[in-house]
């Protein structure tokens, strides 16, 4: 087994090593700093570390006017409070002037688990993805989360970051190439195309494997930036395999599933399946049995990939 | 002293008549707001504030957002006349193409630091350039020009309490208490009184003055410089509409400009004339 690691943790030892680097790196959080893991950089760095208290309106401002002078903050609470309470903020005082500002949101998706469907953010992906200026990143381990790090505090913009709470397997070494906008194909094959993102790209590697075993060749494709979308990989995948299927620890409606579907449409139709929350809120759980009770393991891939192959 | 402030009030008279005419053309826009708030942006922009137009960028300077930002047209006039972009770029106000959009954006417009628009933002935004003007251990002042309906809203407060905690004591934060707001008199609306004791006791320095008399923003700008620990918050009591005697006090005008008909009366209330 891979070594096991969570996105958050990574970003928090990412953060320590920015910050030691690059002095303009501020970071600002609002009462989680344990838990989205600022609380390293806070330690080694308290004069450049802002906590806003719960108050997260304020702290995307804050962070905007941060960027306006010079500053390149990373604003971190969880998903839902970053883009949901804090919505507007991020859309007309970040994304419209296109503020150097980098809203690194952790406990994403269902597998936030006990703490219920208040907690679990199934739409932020949707709801980012729509706003203008936006550039999304869901890295699928440790390793990517902190290279995307790395490239967003080098990128000039606005840039969101999904981070989950619980420790996923390792997919990456650190020769992994990370650039913002390009998708990698993880695993080839001809019968169909698995493109996935975040914690979903490591069930669809092991669902790969489950198909290989019943004679079926599955692609892999992990789209690790959402916006901008490596539109050009993803087409070839359609044309080269003929059915798609789409996983996300997100709703179906609007995110990764939502973007290729609108792609293929337009450029490549072909079968798509989502495999994804299915347009409802999450609920309290342990996260092992939620990513099941949500329909998100590797046995459900295989079953979309039976369904989308069915209609080749 | 009683030279400047003459200087100074014959400025402000031009830049009423600059924002009434810029309205009528544009036939939309804020008017009753732009009058209000024009004092104090010209006490600003042409005696308290360190900036410089040929240079809108210059990293020492002070830094002005209009957190209420449908008065942009009183913003724009001001760098207009300071020299940030050419005179006749107000006749394209909310314009399509033009850089001076409907609400403040610093992505076209030279001398505007954020885009505002969508209320109670803007401090948030000062809040953080004042952070980062500490860290920096710049002299660089920052002023945050809010209306009194914005106080409405939540995160304003969420500011405040903030630029207290940190101890922004290189933020001015100026309120322009004009008592109306689109709906009406905010205190039918939605009170927001008293103004004064509620930032006091998120922990500011509170100075409460006519937002008419020159003399009295002067002194009130000089005194938040001096106050050391703590933000200062000056309650400018104002008069929506200031200057055209059929425009004051109307939250009918909040959103209207100057009909064709009211345009000479309006200049004529300012000393002017049509040419």
């Amino acid at each position: 087994m891979s070594k096991m690691i969570a996105t958050r943790d990574a970003y928090g030892e990412a953060l320590v090593e920015l910050g030691a680097e690059n002095g303009n790196v501020v970071v600002l959080d609002a009462d989680l700093s344990g838990s989205t893991k600022t609380s390293g950089f806070a330690k080694n760095f308290p004069e450049r570390f802002f906590n806003m208290g719960i108050a997260e309106a304020n702290m995307i401002g804050t962070a905007a006017g941060l960027a306006a002078a010079g500053k390149v903050p990373f604003a971190s609470t969880f998903a839902i409070f970053a883009v949901g309470r804090a919505w507007e903020q991020v859309r007309q005082s970040v994304a419209y002037p296109k503020a150097n500002v980098k809203i690194v949101a952790t406990h994403s998706g269902v597998t936030v688990g006990e703490d219920g469907g208040s907690h679990q953010s199934v739409e932020d992906i949707a709801i980012m993805r729509a706003v203008p200026n936006m550039t999304v990143i869901v890295p699928a381990d440790g390793v990517e989360t902190k290279l995307a790090i790395r490239a967003a505090a080098a990128y000039n913009g606005p840039v969101y970051v999904r981070l989950g709470r619980n420790k996923v397997p390792t997919l990456f070494d650190e020769q992994h190439d990370f650039a913002i906008g390009k998708g990698y194909q993880l695993r080839d094959g001809s019968d169909l195309t698995y493109v996935t993102t975040g914690l979903m790209t490591a069930q669809a590697v092991a669902a790969a494997e489950l198909l290989a075993a019943q004679g079926v060749s599955a692609r892999v494709v992990h789209i690790a930036t959402i916006k901008p979308l490596d539109e050009e990989l993803i087409i070839a995948a359609a044309r080269e395999t003929g059915a798609i299927v789409t996983a996300e620890e997100h709703s179906i409606v609007g995110g990764l599933g939502g973007a290729v579907s609108e792609l293929l449409c337009e450029r490549c139709p072909v079968p798509v399946k989502r495999v994804g929350v299915q347009d409802r809120f999450g609920t309290s759980g342990k996260a092992e049995e939620l990513v099941k009770y949500f329909g998100l393991t590797a046995e459900n891939l295989v079953e979309a990939a039976k369904e989308v192959l069915a209609k080749k | 002293m009683k030279d400047k402030i003459a200087v100074l009030q014959e400025k402000a008279r031009k830049l009423r008549v600059d924002i009434i005419k810029t309205l009528h053309r544009s036939k939309s826009g804020h008017t009753g707001g732009s009058l209000s708030v024009i004092d104090m942006l010209t006490v600003l922009y042409y005696h308290k504030m360190r900036h410089d137009p040929a240079n809108p960028k210059l990293p020492e300077r002070d830094r002005l957002i209009l957190s209420k930002g449908h008065a942009a047209p009183a913003q724009y006039v001001a760098l207009a006349d300071c020299g940030y972009f050419p005179k006749e770029d107000l006749q394209m106000l909310r314009q399509l193409g033009s850089h001076l959009q409907g609400h403040p954006d610093s992505k076209g417009t030279p001398g505007i630091e954020v885009c505002t628009g969508s209320l109670g933002q803007g401090l948030s935004m000062a809040v953080g350039m004042a952070l980062a003007l500490a860290l920096d251990k710049s002299s660089s002042r920052v002023y945050a020009v809010l209306g009194d309906g914005e106080l409405q809203e939540g995160q304003i407060w969420e500011a405040a309490m903030s630029a207290a905690h940190y101890r922004l004591d290189n933020l001015c934060i100026l309120v322009d208490a004009n008592g109306l707001q689109i709906d009406g008199e905010v205190a039918r609306v939605m009170n927001v009184e008293p103004i004064a004791d509620k930032f006091r006791a998120f922990g500011s320095n509170v100075l409460e003055i006519d937002g008419h008399d020159l003399g009295a923003i002067m002194s009130a700008l000089d005194e938040a410089e001096t106050c050391k620990g703590r933000p200062t918050v000056v309650v400018a009591r104002t008069v929506k509409g200031k200057g055209v005697s059929f425009f004051e006090n109307k939250a009918s005008y909040h959103g209207v400009t100057p009909s064709d008909e009211e345009l000479p009366k309006a200049l004529q209330c300012l000393g002017d004339t049509c040419d």
